[in-house]
């Protein structure tokens, strides 16, 4: 097992450098280059300013060496100062809203799998039936709607006409004069539609998924020798099928990680939600250089790290991979 | 797989996909004959009827500067469209491509294309579409454009997969055999079997990019106002949500239908290309 992870770790190394490349050249596609919101259009500069100032920011360096002085930073985990108002650096800002975009994931990725699976499974089992024919129609929908507009349905519908959740937000003014399980109760409301618009399309994919590996699953010869054993339907079905089925279940929850950490950026602003996701919106709406592309590699990052623990989760669960390595 | 009669035959009597087929069939028309279906002029500014509810002059209501609603979403159809079909040929092409050397040629190259692939999926892609339209600054163009170059991924692994099996077959070994280039080799005979799953991959991106480029609009970082995409009549639905459900609910439904068609139309060739279905 020990030799498992050390080999995932190391497999690790080429796909990061690979996404600073790739971050280094989305930076390097502007037209012009990051001195220019400074120097164009201001009568107090002259050609020596400007390169003064290139010079400063290590502009007038090949690419390498700026690649290679940049990748050095971030490995330090040195983003750089904001080009925000408050100019604190890149790194502090991040930290401080990752915890709200990580905590509503996490909610979802539950939703995701404690609804998802029994649907999916519900509609193996009674595959054709009345039930199964809802189930297709709801992926089907779930795969199409938009979350955006899904969610400013349900803002019309539960903020507006029927007043019971708050629209935006993580936490209501008064939040600091409640009591603690109202504090909770306050930020759970605030959680509700949140959660439940970022899981949406996962739920549609995830219970489409389980269904058809349930119907796999039962369909091979182990299956049919525990029924003609005499085992009771139940058991077949919760115990022999579904833990096989659920196995690649890991797998597919860890590549949901970069869709569900995208999707942030929309839910969160249409939330007004303080999380990494708004941060992101408004570092591109006012074009803050380097809180996106610190925000570009730590989603990046966050991705790579959800895979690994998909997959030691999955060798963990599944013994064959382990010994096959 | 090579798209064959047999195929279409299946194809046409596939519920799916027909009403797929249908629902892209109206929306091409919508978007080519958009001058003579909208009501009114898709800018038209009038100011005595501002946000007025769906009425029988207003179908679907009308926006915060009076403009038909209905008249806008018939408009906004060729937007959805055109993004949706540059986006998807730029990422098909990509993807054939990268495919096709790494199915073929395999080796370094083939390792190299796909640690490529690894790396670019490890990005979540909105993420990346943002930070690209962040430093090219966002209009119609570059929207296709960065939608087109993060969502190639997908197609070239299929690419791929399909050119690693059909490159063994007997008929393929047998033209290299014969000493035919590799060029004509990939193109004439290999890339013909292979397109079936790119017919798929391509239809369901369409949809994808819709999606993609309404959100965006509607974060208002794709189309930009006054040029109406539903995306960015969202916006103004978001800005009126307490006032005008009709902002809200009917540039949404428009993305959902066409999304859910091109999705079915997808389903429903992959139902008709899969042996396994075949009675």
């Amino acid at each position: 097992m020990g030799l498992y992870i050390l080999k995932r770790l190391l497999l690790m190394i080429p796909v990061l450098i690979g996404i600073t490349i790739i971050s280094f050249s989305v930076m390097k596609m502007a037209p012009g280059d990051p001195t220019s919101l400074l120097t164009d259009l201001n009568p107090n500069m002259n050609e020596e300013a400007v390169k003064r100032i290139r010079a400063h920011y290590g502009l007038d360096e090949p690419w390498y060496v700026q690649y290679g002085k940049w990748l050095r930073n971030m490995l330090m985990l040195d983003f750089g100062k904001s080009f925000a108002a408050d100019n604190r650096p890149v790194i502090d800002k991040i930290v401080e809203r990752i915890p709200i975009t990580l905590l509503i994931n996490l909610l979802s990725l539950i939703l995701i799998l404690g609804v998802a699976i029994p649907i999916g499974v519900m509609s193996a089992v009674k595959k054709d039936s009345l039930f199964d024919k809802g189930t297709t129609v709801f992926v089907f929908l779930g795969f199409a709607i938009p979350t955006f507009w899904l969610a400013l349905l349900l803002m019309i519908l539960f903020g507006v006409k029927l007043d019971w959740l708050p629209i935006s937000g993580f936490r209501s003014l008064n939040y600091a004069q409640l009591s603690l399980p109202e504090q909770i109760l306050d930020v759970a409301k605030h959680l509700i539609l949140p959660v439940f618009v970022s899981a949406f399309g996962g739920l549609a994919g995830m219970s489409r998924y389980m269904r058809s590996n349930m119907l796999e699953v039962i369909r091979q010869d182990y299956i049919t020798t525990a029924r003609a054993k005499g085992l009771g339907e139940r058991t077949v079905i919760f115990k022999h099928a579904l833990r096989n089925a659920l196995l690649p279940v890991i797998t597919i929850l860890g590549l949901s990680v970069p869709g569900l950490i995208g999707g942030s950026v929309i839910f969160e602003t249409i939330f007004a939600i303080p999380g990494m996701g708004q941060l992101f919106y408004q570092s591109v709406m006012m074009r803050d250089y380097p809180t996106i592309m610190g925000i570009l590699v730590i989603g990046a990052v966050l991705t790579l790290v959800g895979n690994l623990l998909a997959d030691l989760f999955y060798s963990l669960a599944d013994p064959r991979i382990r010994v096959a390595g | 797989m090579r798209i064959t009669g047999d195929f279409t035959r299946r194809l046409a009597k596939n519920k799916m996909s027909m009403a797929g087929l249908f629902v892209v069939a109206v929306l091409f028309l919508t978007a080519i004959f958009a001058g003579y279906l909208a009501p009114y002029p898709p800018d038209e500014i009038n100011t005595t009827n501002i946000l007025v509810e769906p009425t029988r002059q207003h179908l679907l209501g009308t926006d915060i500067l009076g403009r038909d609603v209905l008249s806008r979403i018939i408009y906004g159809s060729g937007v959805s469209l055109s993004v949706g079909f540059v986006a998807v040929s730029i990422s098909t092409l990509i993807g054939l491509v990268l495919g096709a050397v790494s199915g073929y040629y395999s080796g370094i190259v083939d390792r190299i294309i796909m640690r490529f692939v690894d790396i670019m999926l490890c990005f979540p892609s909105f993420f990346l579409i943002l930070a690209v339209i962040a430093f090219v600054g966002p209009s119609i163009w570059n929207i296709m454009v960065v939608i087109g170059i993060t969502s190639w991924m997908g197609v070239t692994r299929l690419v791929r997969a399909e050119f690693l099996s059909i490159r063994e077959r007997d008929y393929v070994q047998a033209a290299i055999a014969q000493g035919a280039s590799d060029f004509r080799i990939i193109f004439l005979h290999i890339l013909p079997n292979a397109m079936a799953p790119v017919l798929v991959a391509a239809t369901l991106g369409v949809a994808s990019a819709v999606l993609i480029e309404s959100g965006l609009s509607f974060l208002g970082i794709g189309v930009q106002p006054p040029d109406p995409s539903w995306g960015n009549m969202l916006t103004e639905g978001k800005d009126n949500i307490e006032i005008a459900w009709w902002l809200s609910l009917f540039p949404g439904l428009a993305i959902l239908i066409t999304v859910m068609g091109y999705n079915l139309l997808g389903e429903g060739i992959r139902d008709s290309l899969d042996p396994r279905l075949r009675q």
